[in-house]
């Protein structure tokens, strides 16, 4: 099915935002908000465009990570959530679906307990932001800008396949990435401890996926997700690392998608 | 002229080889192979060496701290200084320095100093550094404000020392709803303030903009003369000319009673590998956020190993040839030294004079020829140069109590 894919720059206030927004040419499509990890993203991936056949997909890029215009002012990924929101409306969208990918599925968790009656459906992936019980979120601090990249996958031909030889471009990106989560996200680091309190309000029912080899954030925390939300299914993707959405685009398109198209 | 003694105060009693062979001596590098027996007596060995050596006419002791790594025992600078302030009489404690970031508290930070300014009886001089990248991973602190907490934490500790108190601090970083310490500093306005830095020209435009004296850490005679083109521009612009007492350099110099033990102990300011701050993984040193954005992009490169340290990693060669380790007997080493004062002029001079595993007999014979024959040489050579230390030019202590502007600087940042 053909899609079309725009760029897209919104003014929120003082932050200017990027985004990408995609979807089937042909007929109205439910909204689907996509939420990047945090050593940010491709503007295209086959995952994106999997979605992209069947939903309105927004791709926005998290703020301050990977642009170098970053809003100094931010402190916490909940004060990204509250920006989502507002971004929703003013592109006048309802009732989206809201996939969160590692730390973007931290600032998806944080936008539906925010607003628990918004969404349609949530999906996390390899999900940020709570305390795992057992085991720790990696630190990216004490490990170069590749070897993180490399850690959040399970195939190294995986992560070839995406980055490659890695460009210095894209070594000064993942720089700001880690800039900016330092600025939002060092202390706890990657988590929130107030979060998974304020879980149990949202409505929408919860895909939880995990890759079966995540390093990066363990099964645990999905877990504990799972817990925490009132109507919520855990599903393990195969040889998969933390990014399944890099790694195994169309394993998880294929949980991802039926999910968001019940009603 | 201004001449101190420096040591790192090395935890020179660890398997040096597990290090080199983990690649990593720093942060990281675990602290299993820390013995505090040979702690205990490396500490007080080297409390007896600031002791000799004021009894040997050194006139001030530079000291510093760092967390996590052999190559630096002293992981509070606040501590030494306080014991010094209580055992020695007249040399100058200066800390070289807090490093501000890391304090969670300024208030406090400021009440110590103050304590160690009134036990000494106004001997503290109270140097801020940012602090290595290394330092704000081993306490926690967050890297990317850095810069940030710098400069609150120093306007933080100067209010709670020369302000009225109580008063309120509503700041970016710190929030305090009292501050009033009951104990301010004995020297008026405040104890000198001076900055010590190796590279980021941010620190350098700072410190001209407070007119706080630039301490160059082991820079090469090259790098140090860019550092002051850059002071003195700065000076300039902000209303005042800045000169010798401006200006402080720190290097590494042995001495010895023969030219061979001299250079055998010099070699051992090789015993970081080369490093200033001890081998350890670029980003440890450099975490995204702490360093200049205008290096991001040379930086990156290096930290995946596709550069070389843009800070290099000369040789014992190289660098005794770049003049940045001396060695030698006092007879040899003072000519070499005036070269350098010569050259770059500053009124402020840290000998670092021991490191490593040299032993506590050469360390002592170093201490005592530094302060018997080397360091009033150069006191000579610097009144003959007319480099005048800020004690004797009375320097601003800031330059808010400058008298001298050429006009009406903007407030300075």
């Amino acid at each position: 099915m053909a899609v079309a894919w725009n760029e897209q720059r919104v003014q929120l206030g003082e932050v200017k935002l990027r985004l990408w927004r995609g979807g089937p040419k042909d007929h109205e499509a439910r909204p689907v908000l996509v939420l990047h990890h945090d050593i940010g993203t491709p503007d295209r991936l086959p995952f994106y465009d999997a979605l992209a056949e069947k939903f309105d997909v927004i791709v926005p890029n998290h703020p301050g990570f990977g642009e170098p215009e970053r809003p100094n002012w931010m402190r916490h990924p909940r004060d990204i959530a509250a920006l989502y929101q507002w971004l929703l409306a003013d592109l006048g969208v309802e009732r989206a679906g809201v996939v969160g990918l590692g730390f973007g599925g931290w600032v998806a968790a944080e936008m539906a307990a925010l607003a628990p009656r918004d969404f349609h459906r949530l999906v996390l992936v390899g999900a940020m932001g709570v305390k795992p019980p057992e085991g720790n979120i990696f630190d990216q601090a004490i490990v170069s800008y590749i070897d993180y990249a490399r850690a959040s996958f399970h195939d190294q031909a995986a992560f070839a396949r995406i980055f490659g030889d890695v460009s210095t471009d894209q070594l000064v990106a993942w720089d700001l990435c880690r800039e900016m989560s330092f600025r939002i996200a060092w202390k706890p680091y990657m988590y929130s401890q107030t979060l998974p309190h304020l879980l149990g309000g949202v409505r929408a029912p919860a895909l939880i996926v995990w890759g079966d080899d995540d390093k990066i954030v363990p099964y645990s925390a999905g877990q504990a997700y799972a817990r925490a939300l009132r109507e919520a299914r855990l599903e393990m993707v195969r040889n998969a690392g933390h990014c399944v959405d890099m790694e195994q685009p169309e394993a998880l398109a294929r949980l991802v998608i039926p999910f968001i198209e019940q009603n | 002229m201004h001449v101190m003694y420096f040591t790192e105060q090395p935890m020179s009693a660890y398997p040096a080889d597990i290090g080199l062979e983990a690649g990593h001596t720093a942060l990281m590098f675990s602290n299993k192979y820390f013995d505090p027996v040979a702690g205990s007596r490396l500490y007080n060995e080297y409390l007896e060496h600031y002791i000799y050596a004021e009894e040997q006419g050194v006139e001030g002791f530079m000291l510093n701290e760092h967390h996590n790594a052999p190559f630096c025992m002293q992981a509070k600078c606040n501590i030494f200084a306080s014991i010094l302030a209580a055992v020695t009489k007249k040399a100058k404690i200066v800390l070289l320095g807090n490093p501000l970031p890391l304090a969670e508290n300024p208030v406090r930070l400021a009440e110590e100093l103050a304590m160690i300014d009134m036990i000494s009886k106004g001997r503290l001089v109270s140097g801020f550094v940012r602090g290595g990248g290394q330092e704000q991973l081993a306490n926690g602190v967050n890297p990317a404000y850095n810069r940030e907490r710098f400069e609150e934490a120093h306007d933080l500790v100067v209010a709670a020392w020369s302000r009225e108190g109580p008063f309120r601090w509503e700041g970016t970083h710190y929030q305090h709803r009292v501050v009033n310490p009951w104990a301010v500093p004995l020297q008026k306005p405040y104890p000198r303030v001076w900055i010590p830095g190796v590279l980021s020209q941010e620190t350098i435009i700072w410190a001209a903009k407070q007119r706080y004296p630039y301490i160059a850490l082991n820079t090469s005679i090259e790098a140090t003369k860019k550092i002051w083109e850059l002071y003195d521009k700065v000076a300039l612009e902000t209303g005042y000319e800045a000169g010798p007492e401006n200006r402080g350099y720190l290097q590494q110099v042995h001495v010895s009673d023969s030219e061979e033990k001299a250079e055998k102990n010099a070699r051992q300011f090789l015993w970081m590998q080369g490093e200033f701050t001890g081998l350890a993984h670029p980003v440890w040193a450099n975490p995204s956020g702490y360093f200049s954005p205008t290096l991001r992009r040379n930086f990156v490169e290096f930290a995946v190993g596709r550069a070389e340290n843009p800070r290099g990693r000369p040789t014992f060669e190289q660098q005794v040839a770049d003049g940045r380790v001396f060695f030698g007997t006092p007879k040899t080493v003072i000519p070499k030294l005036r070269r350098v004062l010569e050259e770059t002029r500053p009124s402020i001079y840290g000998i670092w004079g021991n490191d490593g595993t040299v032993s506590n007999e050469d360390a002592r014979t170093c201490i005592r020829l530094l302060g018997q024959e080397v360091m009033p040489a150069m006191r000579e050579i610097g009144k003959e140069l007319g480099l005048r230390d800020p004690f004797e030019t009375n320097a601003p202590v800031h330059l808010k109590y400058s008298t001298d502007l050429k006009h009406m600087p903007q407030a300075a940042e």
